[in-house]
């Protein structure tokens, strides 16, 4: 309970924890799942678990944009980047995952141009920048970064700069949820919905929970108390026999989500057929791909890419942390060979992942599930 | 990169492309505005938004600007990092 304290309103928060147990049936046990890297990170940095009966566990899946870029794109990136007339931009999260040979900032290190950028309209700024140039931004992102991509993209079209083109790596969260749900290897209670995303997409897509796997489902926001609300709101259902969509964050959350971001995203981009995502494989329409009037702007287009599937290397188990089928602790790799100054795997790269957020955190907070002795 | 920050728009850069600066934690930097152009979540001089990567992508009260930054502060170094990301960002 010490980290209690620092939360926001701590004393509201121990409440709405007694009110979490008093709804927890004797005997049966809740697994909620997380998709979003931010709540992840709140959950282990707050010790949110310990505030929980030993009933509940929260489950933590792929809601972490860097991490579900499986290798095979992260290879086709750096092949990109080395090109010499190439600038290569990218989110800073991004520079360090591993790829087959090296990441990008090792491609960095030996010549190639790459650089970190805040936003994608930094990106086409480097462009206006730079005529003689191909500048290439590497999109990554679910809903919640989409739209400025979509809008740099509209705002490229409009100025006339061709010397600028995007590696769409856009996913989208739903079917991503849907994969999750068909999978034998989990049963879930209920879903503690991402907050941004939800800002873009609004709650009505995540009724097919409820309606087609009679789930309930609490769109959260990003605090330790928002989380708490959240799974009191999922314990509440339960218990009333309910299964429904629930907005916690209605504060900044809109039933209806964002039109003109929404309107932006359909007007550049379109549904993949399918695309890989790292440990939970082929997702069918699960990521955008630009338009086909827009392929002057399409990386993909433009560059002969490899675009070879690549398994994560044998020791790695991020897959399996990614669809929540074991937790950090238990990967054979974590905190020995995988730690964040040196990552094997995309889940100990970014700040969202689990293993990055556990190795940095949660290790100080309690446990549920036993770990080695070696990585006490 | 995933971090909603809380910013107040302090003047308008350039209405046509829908550019404006926001101030964040005391840095000032110039962000689009356009996914809140108009509706109910029109924003303008004054107003506190959540800004993801460059955009202003949802309109917020002051109470909520404050309770966020107060929680993101605490985060430490994720926070560092992304304001630093932000003070290397500009945007035309």
């Amino acid at each position: 309970m010490k980290f209690v304290d620092e939360f926001r309103s701590g004393e509201v928060a121990k409440r709405v924890a007694e009110q979490i147990a008093g709804l927890a049936e004797p005997g049966r046990n809740y697994k909620f799942m997380e998709v979003c890297g931010g709540h992840t990170h709140t959950i282990y940095k707050h010790g949110v678990e310990d505030l929980l009966p030993p009933e509940i566990e929260l489950v933590h899946g792929p809601g972490c944009p860097v991490c579900v870029i499986p290798m095979g794109r992260q290879d086709d990136a750096i092949a990109i980047a080395k090109r010499p007339e190439v600038i290569f931009t990218t989110f800073g999260d991004m520079m360090r995952v591993p790829a087959s040979q090296g990441s990008l900032l090792d491609a960095k290190a030996s010549g190639a141009d790459v650089r970190m950028v805040y936003s994608p309209l930094d990106a086409l700024r480097i462009a206006r920048e730079n005529p003689d140039r191909e500048v290439v931004f590497f999109a990554i992102g679910f809903e919640t970064t989409t739209p400025s991509t979509a809008v740099t993209l509209l705002r490229a079209r409009a100025e006339g700069i061709t010397n600028f083109s995007l590696f769409a790596n856009h996913v989208t969260i739903i079917p991503a949820i849907r994969s999750i749900l068909d999978s034998p290897d989990l049963r879930l209670n209920g879903f503690i919905g991402p907050g941004h995303v939800s800002t873009v997409i609004g709650t009505r897509p995540y009724e097919f929970i409820s309606r087609d796997y009679d789930l309930p489902i609490a769109v959260s926001g990003f605090e330790p108390l928002d989380i708490l609300q959240g799974v009191y709101m999922l314990m509440r259902q339960l218990a009333e026999g309910r299964s429904e969509v629930e907005n916690q964050y209605s504060r900044v959350v809109r039933e209806e989500g964002n039109p003109l971001a929404l309107k932006a995203i359909a007007e550049t981009m379109e549904l993949r057929t399918t695309f890989e995502w790292r440990g939970l494989g082929f997702i069918s329409q699960s990521a955008l791909k630009l338009r086909d009037e827009l392929a002057v702007w399409d990386a993909e287009v433009r560059y002969d890419i490899p675009g070879v599937r690549v398994a994560d290397p044998k020791a790695c188990q991020c897959g399996e942390v990614l669809k929540g089928v074991i937790k950090p602790w238990q990967c054979k790799v974590f905190g020995t060979s995988c730690t964040p100054d040196r990552p094997i795997g995309t889940c100990m790269v970014s700040s969202e992942g689990a293993c990055a957020a556990y190795y940095n955190y949660g290790r100080h907070a309690g446990r549920r599930t036993p770990e080695p002795a070696s990585v006490a | 990169m995933c971090l909603g920050i809380p910013g107040q728009i302090i003047e308008w850069v350039d209405v046509k492309t829908n550019i404006a600066k926001a101030e964040v934690s005391g840095v000032r930097r110039a962000v689009n505005v356009g996914l809140l152009a108009d509706g109910p979540d029109a924003v303008d001089v004054g107003d506190w938004v959540l800004i993801h990567v460059g955009f202003a992508m949802s309109k917020i009260d002051e109470e909520e600007a404050k309770s966020t930054l107060e929680f993101l502060i605490q985060l430490g170094d994720p926070w560092h990092e992304e304001l630093a990301e932000l003070e290397g960002s500009k945007i035309e």
